[in-house]
């Protein structure tokens, strides 16, 4: 429980470890048999997971796939690509956080989401090729980077569309209003599951029968429909968070409806939910884990093919664990950065 | 200046007058959405006139001749589609009852112990927390399913947990019920991962009360453990239950991933019913409109919930 200790005890006191064993594992009779069942359990647990990692795991499984889980069967000739990508992003991602958590120059701040819009269409590019680079078809854009990609895009084009349905939320215009409601509140009641379902299987059916999209980007265009709802519900929390005297001041300044927007609430809206979107950003680098239940081959999907092939069958608890480890530490440590830069941007507090 | 103000103005230009933009921008937006509706609404009959597809539902009575896993209400293969529906529907209410009572009971737990002055304890709340929240649920399923409950023992010699819980490839046996593996594995898998989130919320619940009211319930002699129970935690709870909420709304959702380790609930029976029938628009009409229910009725339940707990201001 969480007892204030009123005590006199500085807390920079170091202890020794005798008495720090006594105060944070032994301190009442409850605590000192909690201790020793936690500490029974977790032996147990640990104990048997290491003399199964040593002994019956066989982890030859990820070694011989170690390629195929990171970019699937991406032709290894055109690996280059990958790798340039990779230090775009790295770029792009640490000059964001510049411009985000050290407010580096205002130019760039401006120009950033230009640049990313850009270098959004050159990821595009060296993927899939095309205009002087081979051709490499959806069908072998598997594995990790799969999972990254689907993940990077829907999240940046329901951006866009998210901002629009938190303002339209926001509407005075009746009409708009209740559009926007109505859409937010149905893809958020929905599973995604469904939402994909949708995506592969209505959407053929109510496109003219010419356009073929393929299985990518229907799960793409799935995604950015979901993802867009929680956007803008994100947004709206931003967009509330704005004080009514900035509107007011604007409009006293003549600023028209348009300008307050773009130059006062939407700045100020968006800077207070960077840390929601890094959050839902990780929800969605999770849930692409669904495509592979739409044939889809990303870092999930690749594990099942994987686990299906004769030599490595039954494998499930070290390929699962690996795929696992890899989600994780993507995961964790978006989660650390997002802390970071909402203390950064001074906006947990209210 | 003055005979030039607008609200005098006899004659005002129409493009001058904001209820004009309001009105003829609303109008724009329904003229668009009609639009859109209308060619999508048109590509569809056409895809389904092709495909030789009448829109309708009477293919529900017709005979489903499939067979399903798992059947709390009687069904057989000979009967009709909207029974193996109703199946599939007593199985997902099933699965999400169950489990957002035990995630609710997991979740205030680990919250809790994240709090405890005990640093294993703490230490181990922390480890849950942060393992169960940052991998997917579907590969923690798919964990469970095929790395866990297919390699249990066979029935005749289960694993006995305090020789009342008996865990074997049949699933999850106590002494006056049975659970199939399938069922275990998504209520553990849901559970678990719920849990973790619902742990956060209690924890930012219970550390937003403030320490004076620890220090007041002590001062009136009660224990740590009575004094979270009648002064912090009915506190917390205002805080705790608006991200609740939308935790039991993301396991009811989530609970729809059974279609990866084959339980049968309602999204299993209906896209099997849409791979067997083809209809697309009924099936996918079906799935949002039962999803839409579940959502709304534990909306309004934790609504009212949440009304009981608020503080009431006189």
């Amino acid at each position: 429980m969480n007892q204030p200790e009123i005590d006199n005890v500085p807390s920079a006191v170091r202890l020794s470890p005798l008495g720090w064993l006594r105060k944070n594992l032994f301190n009442t009779w409850y605590n000192s048999l909690l201790t020793i069942g936690c500490f029974w359990i977790f032996y147990q647990i640990l104990r048997s997971f290491l003399s199964w990692a040593f002994t019956n795991a066989k982890w030859a499984v990820v070694q011989a796939n170690f390629r195929l889980f990171l970019v699937g069967r991406y032709p290894i000739s055109q690996s280059w690509r990958i790798w340039i990508i990779f230090v775009i992003l790295a770029i792009m991602v640490g000059l964001s956080w510049g411009a985000i958590a050290h407010k580096l120059p205002s130019q760039l701040n401006l120009w950033l989401p230009w640049i990313w819009v850009i270098v959004f269409a050159i990821i595009f590019w060296l993927i899939g090729g095309g205009w002087g680079l081979t051709l490499v078809p959806t069908n072998l854009w598997n594995g990790l980077l799969l999972t990254i990609f689907t993940t990077i895009i829907s999240i940046g084009l329901s951006f866009p569309l998210g901002v629009l349905l938190a303002l339209g939320r926001q509407s005075t215009l009746p009409v708009v209003r209740w559009f926007s409601i109505l859409y937010i509140e149905i893809i958020r009641g929905l599973p995604l599951i469904g939402i994909l379902f949708m995506a592969q299987v209505m959407l053929p059916l109510v496109l003219p029968s010419e356009i073929r999209l393929d299985r990518v980007l229907r799960a793409i265009a799935g995604l950015v429909l979901f993802s867009a709802a929680y956007m803008a519900e994100n947004v709206r929390g931003g967009l509330q968070a704005v004080p009514r005297g900035q509107v007011e001041a604007a409009r006293s300044l003549g600023f028209n409806t348009l300008l307050i927007l773009l130059f006062i609430v939407l700045p100020q809206a968006l800077r207070a939910v960077i840390p929601a979107i890094v959050g839902q950003f990780i929800g969605l680098f999770k849930d692409t884990s669904l495509l592979s239940l739409f044939a889809l081959v990303e870092l999930t999907g690749i594990s099942r093919s994987i686990l299906a092939q004769p030599q490595f069958l039954g494998r499930y608890a070290e390929v699962y664990l690996f795929v696992g480890l890899i989600y994780w530490v993507f995961c964790y440590s978006m989660s650390l950065a997002s802390r970071r830069l909402e203390k950064e941007l001074d906006v947990g507090k209210t | 200046m003055s005979n030039n103000q607008q609200s005098n103005h006899p004659k005002l230009n129409l493009w001058r007058d904001v209820r004009f933009w309001r009105f003829a921008g609303q109008f724009l937006a329904v003229l668009i959405a009609a639009i859109v509706v209308a060619i999508l609404w048109g590509n569809l009959n056409r895809n389904l006139q092709q495909l030789g597809i009448q829109p309708g539902f009477s293919f529900l009575n017709s005979q489903a001749a499939f067979d399903i896993g798992e059947t709390p209400i009687s069904y057989a293969p000979s009967d009709t589609y909207s029974r193996a529906l109703l199946v599939g529907l007593v199985n997902s209410l099933r699965v999400m009852v169950v489990g957002i009572i035990l995630t609710t009971i997991v979740g205030i737990t680990a919250g809790i112990a994240r709090l405890s002055d005990n640093w294993l304890v703490r230490k181990l709340a922390l480890i849950y927390v942060e393992i169960f929240r940052n991998t997917p649920l579907l590969l923690q399923l798919l964990f469970w399913y095929f790395a866990v409950f297919l390699t249990l023992p066979k029935v005749e010699n289960p694993i006995s947990v305090l020789g009342v819980i008996r865990l074997s490839q049949n699933g999850l046996e106590l002494p006056w019920i049975q659970f199939s593996p399938e069922f275990s594995t998504l209520l553990i898998g849901i559970t678990l991962y719920t849990g973790a989130f619902i742990a956060e919320i209690v924890r930012g619940g219970i550390q937003s009360v403030s320490r004076g009211q620890w220090e007041a319930a002590a001062s009136l002699g009660l224990k740590p453990g009575l004094a979270m129970r009648l002064v912090i935690f009915p506190q917390a709870l205002r805080v705790i239950i608006p991200p609740l909420t939308s935790q039991y709304l993301n396991l009811a959702k989530n609970s729809s991933l059974a279609v990866a380790i084959g339980y049968p609930d309602i999204y299993l029976v209906a896209s099997t019913t849409f791979n067997q029938t083809g209809r697309a628009v009924e099936v996918m009409l079906l799935i949002m409109t039962i999803y839409l229910t579940i959502s709304l009725i534990i909306s309004l339940v934790m609504n009212l919930f949440n009304k009981s707990v608020q503080l009431k201001e006189r």
